[in-house]
């Protein structure tokens, strides 16, 4: 535990969904003249009092450089920050702290990645992701691909929403070096059988990154169950504060790629002759650091912590089940991913309205939902769509929520189709 | 094929339907249900657009969803004529507006026409995400744009 934990759930244990509601301010509020029913929680989700409180104390009480200053601030700043890298390290269940670099989101987490393996990289060499990847985890590969000359290959997906298996097999061979998924979809929702492929893919000496920005806030990874090689998430949707997220990498492999910035912080040593590196994880963390943010994530992860997890998921389930349930009661209504194993996440069209009404006149309604491409736009060429509105629920919603996303739904169809 | 003359002349936006009728419709309107009913109805008076128009030159960046704009301008009348197709019906909706303010008139008088003031009377930007507001910019912007051009 970080010392700056305040944590503490309101509930002791089962899950009592309106005690967990009051730990999260924004939402009790009103929007459009109805209570607020916050559905994009995949874009970014609400924050814990906890979290607000551990920035807050750590600006009052605490804040200075850190690993710098030869004073009782720099002291208490650095003690804190650190504090916050173990625990990510034991929810991640990684060996040592030196292999959890923060970054600014899993968007940088990638590209420090991509950037780090290039040298590896020749002409003719293939580069793994899927179809339904964020653009997150295409574009960094496109870039490094464009400079070495290899290539990126989509592995295809089923109508149904998942990894079309058969395509993997056929495109995992000797010229493959990276393989990038999602650990879960931020479209789709689908959970990727992410285990066995990587246990594949190292057959073939292949290196593997995970994007777990929409999985982390679902359940919690394990990296020595996982072996992956890379794997990478970001704080805002994990209920911590923007601007900071996490890259977990294999030691031996953050070794030997080269830093991603210069700057401050991340060199041993500095003369015009010759510059030399710091020792990880620092070596990746040039300028200083996104302290409060830090703290605010290790407070996150802390009051995740100290729910109850397995009552938290299937709570999560619940609220997926009954959504399930009333798709039919919205006739018109199409549901985009049915994968067998699915985070509480639903894309979905309405026929005869576009996305972006769908985002509109649901607001007007106090319920926020993501509309447009989500950044997938492979994902929505495969499914011969613009986009679509996507309902992304976290642990604090409600099955009355649930129930107002489709009366709202129900009405919108009334209305305007 | 593309639009013919006749196309952008019986446009009623602007012509048979003009600013007075909506700004005393939209009088009558009290929650957001009637409003977003109304200007959805709005948006059904926009003539057809001819499918080859939908072109990059003719497509208007900034919405979240997708918008053309097309024009004509009259030789005799020196009058500006419009066409505008989205795939989102909300859009259609604003553009009937835009057009009911701005369409079949001479450039001059289209650049002397405060829009802004119109959506401020129509307390339209309170009811809009500032994201769809940027594409109502977006298209009231290329049509002045035009305007300007044509008035040169």
């Amino acid at each position: 535990m970080s010392d700056l934990s305040t944590a503490n759930p309101s509930r002791a244990k089962g899950f009592d969904v309106q005690a967990i509601r009051r730990d999260f301010p924004i939402l009790s509020q009103e929007v459009n003249g109805k209570p607020l029913v916050y559905l994009d929680n995949g874009a970014s989700a609400q924050k814990p009092q906890a979290v607000l409180d551990a920035m807050d104390r750590y600006y009052r009480e605490m804040h200075s450089n850190v690993h710098r200053g030869a004073h009782t601030l720099g002291d208490r700043a650095t003690t804190a920050f650190e504090g916050a890298r173990e625990t990510v390290r034991r929810f991640l269940n990684a060996g040592s702290t030196r292999e959890i670099i923060w970054t600014r989101g899993t968007t940088e987490a990638i590209n420090v990645v991509a950037n780090g393996l290039a040298p590896r990289l020749k002409e003719g060499d293939e580069i793994l992701v899927s179809h339904m990847e964020h653009h997150a985890n295409i574009v960094p590969w496109q870039m490094i691909a464009e400079r070495t000359g290899a290539k990126v290959i989509p592995i295809q997906v089923t109508p149904e929403g998942e990894l079309d298996l058969d395509s993997f097999n056929s495109l995992l061979n000797e010229r493959t070096r990276i393989l990038a998924l999602a650990h879960v979809s931020n479209v789709l929702g689908t959970v990727n059988p992410v285990a066995p492929l990587i246990e594949q893919a190292k057959k073939f000496g292949v290196l593997t990154l995970l994007d777990a920005a929409q999985a982390v806030p679902h359940f919690q990874p394990n990296m020595q169950e996982l072996g992956c090689d890379f794997y990478t998430f970001s704080s805002h949707k994990l209920f911590g504060p923007t601007g900071i997220g996490v890259l977990y990498g294999r030691a031996e492999l953050l070794e030997e790629m080269p830093p991603y910035q210069g700057g401050g912080e991340m060199i041993e040593r500095v003369s015009f002759e010759r510059t030399t590196w710091n020792v990880l994880p620092y070596k990746f963390e040039a300028g200083t650091p996104a302290i409060a943010e830090a703290v605010g994530l290790g407070a996150a992860i802390d009051y995740l912590n100290a729910l109850d997890r397995p009552a938290m998921e299937a709570a999560e389930m619940a609220l997926l089940e009954r959504a399930n349930e009333l798709v039919p009661s919205v006739p018109g209504l199409k549901i985009l991913g049915n994968a067998a194993r699915k985070v509480p996440v639903l894309s979905f069209t309405l026929e005869g309205l576009h996305p972006s009404d769908l985002g509109t006149l649901l607001d007007q309604q106090g319920i926020a939902i993501r509309t447009g491409h989500h950044c997938a736009m492979p994902l929505m060429d495969f499914y011969g769509v613009p986009g679509t509105a996507r309902a992304s629920f976290a642990f604090y919603n409600t099955l009355d929520e649930v129930d107002q996303l489709f009366a709202g739904l129900q009405k919108i169809q009334r209305l305007f189709t | 094929m593309t639009a013919s003359k006749e196309q952008f002349l019986n446009n009623p936006l602007g012509q048979k339907t003009t600013l007075e009728d909506v700004l005393d419709d939209f009088d009558f309107l009290d929650d957001w249900e009637e409003r977003y009913a109304y200007i959805i109805d709005l948006g059904k008076q926009l003539p057809e657009f001819p499918e080859d128009e939908r072109v990059e030159k003719n497509y208007v960046h900034g919405c979240q969803s997708q918008v053309w704009l097309i024009h004509h301008q009259d030789p005799e009348t020196g009058r500006l004529y419009l066409l505008i197709d989205s795939d989102a019906m909300i859009v259609r909706g604003l553009a009937a507006i835009i057009l009911v303010a701005l369409n079949a008139k001479t450039p001059r008088d289209l650049l002397a026409t405060d829009i802004d003031e119109l959506f401020e009377r129509l307390d339209l930007f309170r009811h809009i995400s500032p994201t769809r507001g940027n594409g109502l910019r977006a298209m009231v912007g290329k049509i002045r744009d035009i305007a300007a051009a044509e008035a040169a």
